[in-house]
């Protein structure tokens, strides 16, 4: 079970999408699960062939949990000890080994010599006969709880199934926001840089582009604005990326989209390698994550690998928005409602449409100068939209 | 197309948008952004939805004429019209 977060402690396996014998690979979707952010599709990450499906479709399962086994391709010739009971090389699935390791260990790491576990788990695991250092730990700091122990335990019988969650739970989902807010906040020391811009240039560019296209090709103001974070992005790479023990720039750009759900709830899924992509594509891209996002279709990369997030207010409200960092990511680009204000242009005084941004970075990795050059290089964007 | 089939078209794309609306409670004056609580990406996926089942391309100038039921019935129903014209 891969973490989908760092507010995340589990999920429950709701449908395998593969069967003993399936060939898979790498990135193809093998299973659902529900989360207390609604579905999710889980990637494989090894290539090779489903060889068990050790957990049951309604368990919940805390993360790090083996979902399957896969035999691989070929022998893994890096493996440190003959196992000789291994009649090939057996990866358990989905433990998101590139996914930066959210709810993993604070700074500092494991206690000298020693492996993190509560004294409840310890106990458990002695009973059980379970070897804690195989165990992937979901408490805090990474510590191996009883949950994890229980979880790695041989059924001694099957239980009975709890209740499977179906669609989304609002009061969880709030759960799993307050958990990454808090931990951004008690975790990641914020500041945040403001500018207000003249809109209209970028006004007028969507409105000659959308003139005379049918629905399916027009431009929304968001896609813009994704572009040029994108590129913004690009421009500093001291603000893509994640912070774990020290900052990890990211070679690709997975622009993180902050997508209100109808009803309440947030979640922010990132348009992985959206570096490569044109307007139309983000536009594409974009429709398809907010769609999918909102049917409980999203992806584990998307809610794991993104490396800088854009939130949007929309078209009418606010004028600003001072936002919280999505951990392990560094920053997060606010933008407000777009408004009717009183400008100055060529010296006069003329209502403009304005558009106020926000970005919110994280002092570990970056200052002001940084930042201000990262809503430099946005605002000269959206200002020359035949540039993007 | 009568005015009855547009309402009922244009409502199916609505609720396909925004499943937790319920067709029997939508009001004919409400407004699909200020009351319903649309975003832009729902506006554009309504009209994308109206174009491909009514052949109709409606320019975001016209965005506001099928803010609610009754503007929509109304306008959609002009355009079909004109469209059937040549």
């Amino acid at each position: 079970m891969p973490s989908l977060g760092s507010d995340m402690e589990s999920a429950v396996l709701a449908e395998w999408l593969v069967q003993p014998g399936d060939t898979v690979t790498r990135g193809d979707v093998i299973a659902v699960v529900e989360t207390q952010k609604g579905a999710i599709e889980i990637e494989v990450y090894e290539s090779g062939t489903v060889t068990e499906l050790t957990a049951r479709v309604g368990t919940e399962l805390p993360v790090g949990a083996p979902l399957a086994v896969i035999a691989a391709e070929r022998e893994d010739a890096a493996e440190p000890e003959g196992k000789s009971q291994a009649p090939a090389a057996e990866t358990p699935v989905a433990k998101a080994p590139e996914a930066p390791p959210m709810g993993g260990l604070p700074p500092g790491g494991l206690p000298p010599g020693g492996i993190a576990a509560s004294p409840a788990a310890r106990v458990r695991a002695q009973a059980l006969g379970v070897d804690l250092a195989a165990l992937t730990g979901s408490g805090p700091g990474g510590a191996v709880v009883l949950a994890d122990v229980e979880a790695a335990a041989p059924a001694p019988a099957p239980e009975p199934e709890k209740p499977r969650r179906r669609g989304l739970d609002l009061d969880e989902m709030r759960k799993a926001i307050a958990n990454a807010m808090s931990r951004a906040n008690r975790e990641i020391p914020h500041f945040h840089l403001s500018q207000t811009f003249d809109l209209t240039p970028a006004a007028d560019f969507l409105t000659a582009h959308n003139a005379g296209k049918p629905p399916a090709e027009r431009l929304l103001m968001a896609a813009l604005y994704l572009r040029a974070a994108v590129g913004a992005a690009r421009a500093v790479p001291e603000l893509n990326g994640w912070y774990e023990d020290g900052f990890r720039p990211s070679d690709t750009v997975n622009i993180g989209l902050a997508v209100a759900l109808r009803g309440g709830g947030l979640v922010a899924p990132a348009l992985i390698g959206a570096e490569a992509m044109d307007l139309a594509q983000i536009m594409a891209g974009m429709r398809d994550l907010v769609s999918r996002a909102r049917a409980g279709r999203l992806r584990n990369s998307e809610m794991t690998q993104g490396t800088l997030t854009v939130s949007a207010l929309g078209e009418t409200g606010p004028e600003a928005m001072a936002g919280v960092i999505f951990p392990p990511q560094v920053a997060l680009l606010g933008i407000g409602a777009p408004q009717l204000r009183p400008w100055v242009v060529d010296g006069q005084v003329i209502p403009r449409q304005v558009l106020t941004v926000t970005l919110a970075a994280d002092h570990r990795v970056a200052d002001g100068r940084i930042a201000a050059g990262f809503l430099t290089e946005f605002i000269s964007l959206v200002s020359a939209p035949e540039r993007l | 197309m009568t005015p009855t089939e547009i309402r009922t078209t244009y409502l199916e794309e609505l609720v396909a948008i925004a499943p937790d609306l319920d067709a029997d409670t939508v009001g004919d004056n409400d407004h699909i952004q200020t009351d319903l609580a649309l975003d832009s990406m729902d506006v554009l996926n309504l009209v994308t939805a109206l174009h491909d089942r009514l052949g109709v391309n409606i320019p975001e100038g016209d965005y506001p004429q099928i803010a609610t039921v009754a503007l929509a019935v109304d306008y959609l129903g002009r355009m079909i019209a004109l469209k059937s014209k040549g």
